[in-house]
């Protein structure tokens, strides 16, 4: 398992978080439960499996909504 | 095309905005009702584009969110023909959205200031002995690390060589240089002033002292109270009834206009953002200020405290004990305290050292045999003479004849709250100092404030004797003194306050006094940054700073209230408008748009106000 540290364009709304929770959440390979999109840094961490979905997925999942991904990283857990 | 149409939202809603004056300077100028029409058209298609666009992101995955609400009605405008209604709405929407994420820019700045200061490369050594710039992230711990004049400190570390003078106020929020030389701890984010030093690298990354301090600040931002809680889930509900109040309003009037005049009037905007604005504004004020909240709850909490009681040493007092009071019956003064401070080296006992740091430099004797006498003092011989130095009981014991003055000189020593050290050379009493800790500079003025603001009592629990702490609250004016108190008796008063129903905050050290800090309702660590100051507690003042109390809960006061406002200007534009809508005429879409954009600029104005937040007094 891999956590990621996603941090994004400013958000400004907070259904916005609702959503990207929704996109996120869909994806498979992520650990729904861990899971956190935080308003007001504007950061998305979640911890994944690197052997079904890679942080580009994820990273282009939440591009898709139409919030640009500013940095991620990445550690092993 | 898509990214394109996000990319470029700002440019679309310049268009659409220009295109709106265009229209209705053609009608009212030139009478081109064509012309009007049309260039209200394509804005409001313009317009709605990248607004519908999200609408279809959030259905996707199950949401109705507000740009739902907002298609459906432009959309809805559209088919009556109501271009003018369409065309304006989408551009309030879209320009307050604008104006939204500026001013949100700003109240999220304190923050940001703090988060921005951590520290982004280090001059990592390699193999070959070569100082080599590498990213923060690339250090490990073990590495070594040179840091020059005005450089960052990248991690946490022990000085190697060098020395020089750092800056530790992101740490401690203390902007004196503090000077480091070999085996000096360094902290991450700290700035070298002046100076070279080598360091070895001790912790990295998000364990550095600075790191934990920068994720503590991001948490408590997003961290949620029960309020926001249900504000969410009332939200998460809200969208959709509003969704289908309007369809019902639709099936039973048959007026298309008045259904879709529902879902803008509906659109919950300043509601959820309220809170959200109060709470990082508040937060941010705290950060810059050297307090550290953790979270919402804990504002709601320590904002409705009535007491708090204190852990004496080290909050209220100086915590150093230091001679305040001497009295010496002999004339050679110099000799008696040359053979006192002899005798008073040897020992490690926190009363002897404060005596050697008194007299400071002097005559020094050879001492010859020592005997500590346990409970009592210390008898020594010193140059051929028998040097008793302890309390009364050991002048009793060694049968020293304490006379009239000395006896009254004691009981008024006693009285102010010293503990005593008495010598006596050669079976004769000689001196007399009363020792006892100071009170912190400022800290009468500080408890003043705290009163000023509504706390009702304060209570100082200590492990020191009655007499001590009575003289400590008598001085400061406390409401409530208790000595003899150990750690567990210390959390159990806590209870029994608590069962009173008062609303208690308990300050400490945060290592001896834990289980206080976790039971009373608000925990506040007195800490210059430590570790266990920072995860125990829920309020941090940082630097061991009494001062920053009053500002504390004066900022938590004024968050509380700042959401309070906040929620009540949403739910009162929600409630205006509605009452508008149905019992008079003047509420249209694009009034109710305009009205929602503005209240939630209100909002957020409001809750930038917090971020000057200065304690009055």
């Amino acid at each position: 398992m891999q956590k990621a540290t996603i941090q994004l364009e400013t958000l400004a709304c907070p259904s916005c978080m609702q959503k990207i929770e929704g996109a996120v959440k869909a994806l498979d390979g992520v650990d729904k439960d861990s899971l956190s999109v935080s308003f007001n840094s504007s950061k998305v961490k979640v911890n994944f499996d690197d052997e079904k979905i890679s942080i580009k997925d994820i990273e282009n999942a939440i591009d898709r909504l139409g919030y640009e991904v500013k940095k991620s990283q990445v550690k092993a857990l | 095309m898509q990214r394109f149409i996000f990319r470029k939202k700002n440019h679309i809603t310049l268009i659409s905005g220009i295109l709106i004056v265009l229209a209705f300077i053609s009608k009212l100028a030139f009478n081109n009702l064509a012309m009007f029409t049309w260039a209200l058209v394509i804005a409001s298609i313009l317009g709605i584009a990248p607004i519908a666009l999200q609408a279809y992101q959030a259905l996707k995955v199950k949401v109705v969110s507000i740009d739902v609400l907002v298609t459906i009605a432009v959309l809805g405008a559209f088919l009556i023909r109501n271009f003018e209604e369409s065309a304006i709405v989408t551009f309030l929407f879209l320009f307050g959205a604008f104006l939204e994420q500026r001013t949100l820019n700003q109240t999220r700045s304190a923050i940001k200031e703090l988060t921005e200061m951590a520290p982004e490369s280090a001059l990592k050594q390699m193999e070959d002995g070569e100082f080599v710039e590498v990213e923060v992230e690339e250090v490990e711990v073990g590495d070594i690390l040179l840091v020059k004049t005005g450089a960052k400190v990248p991690v946490d570390g022990t000085v190697l060589t060098g020395e020089g003078h750092i800056n530790e106020a992101s740490i401690t929020g203390e902007s004196v240089p503090v000077s480091k030389r070999k085996d000096s701890q360094v902290y991450a984010g700290t700035i070298l002033e002046n100076g070279t030093i080598q360091i070895v690298a001790d912790r990295v990354g998000e364990d550095t002292t600075f790191g934990k301090i920068i994720e503590l600040v991001e948490e408590a931002q997003d961290s949620k109270s029960e309020a926001e809680r249900f504000i969410d889930k009332f939200s998460k509900y809200y969208t959709p009834a509003v969704l289908i109040f309007a369809v019902v309003v639709w099936l039973i009037s048959r007026d298309i206009e008045l259904a879709i005049t529902i879902l803008v009037l509906g659109c919950p905007g300043a509601l959820v953002i309220g809170v959200p604005v109060s709470n990082v504004a508040g937060i941010g004020n705290g950060a810059r200020h050297g307090v550290l909240l953790k979270g919402s709850e804990v504002i709601h909490d320590f904002s409705r405290i009535d007491t708090i009681a204190f852990d004496k040493t080290g909050t209220l007092t100086i915590g150093n004990p230091r001679v305040a009071d001497q009295e010496i019956y002999v004339e050679n003064i110099d000799e008696v305290l040359g053979y006192l401070a002899s005798v008073e080296r040897e020992s490690d006992h926190p009363l002897a050292k404060a005596v050697v740091e008194y007299i400071g430099e002097t005559n020094l004797y050879p001492v010859e045999k020592t005997d500590v006498v346990k409970g009592g003092g210390i008898v020594a011989q010193v140059a051929g003479h028998r040097v008793a130095v302890g309390n009364v009981k050991l002048m009793e014991q060694e049968n020293i004849p304490l006379n009239e003055k000395a006896r009254a000189d004691i009981a008024r020593f006693e009285e102010k709250g010293n503990s005593l050290v008495l010598t006596a050379i050669d079976g004769e009493l000689k001196a007399l100092m009363g020792i006892r800790d100071q009170i912190r500079p400022g800290v009468k003025e500080d408890l003043a404030k705290l009163k000023k603001l509504g706390v009702k009592n304060l209570v100082v629990l200590s492990g020191d004797n009655q007499g001590t702490v009575n003289l400590v609250a008598r001085e400061l004016g406390l409401t409530e003194a208790h000595g003899n108190m150990l750690p567990e008796d210390k959390s159990a008063y806590i209870q029994e306050l608590q069962a009173k129903g008062q609303i208690v905050a308990f300050v400490g050290d945060g290592v001896n006094d834990s289980p206080s800090l976790a039971l009373a309702q608000i925990g506040i660590a007195m800490g210059g940054g430590t570790d266990v100051a920072i995860e125990t507690s829920d309020v941090v003042l940082m630097n061991s700073d009494m001062s920053r109390l009053p500002h504390a809960l004066g900022l938590t006061k004024a968050t509380a209230n700042n959401m309070r406002q906040n929620i009540i200007i949403a739910v009162g534009v929600v409630l205006v408008l509605l009452t508008g809508l149905f019992f008079s005429d003047w509420v249209t879409m694009s009034i109710g748009m305009l009205v929602h954009e503005g209240s939630i600029l209100v909002v957020i104005l409001n809750g930038m106000r917090l971020l000057g937040y200065k304690l009055r007094t």
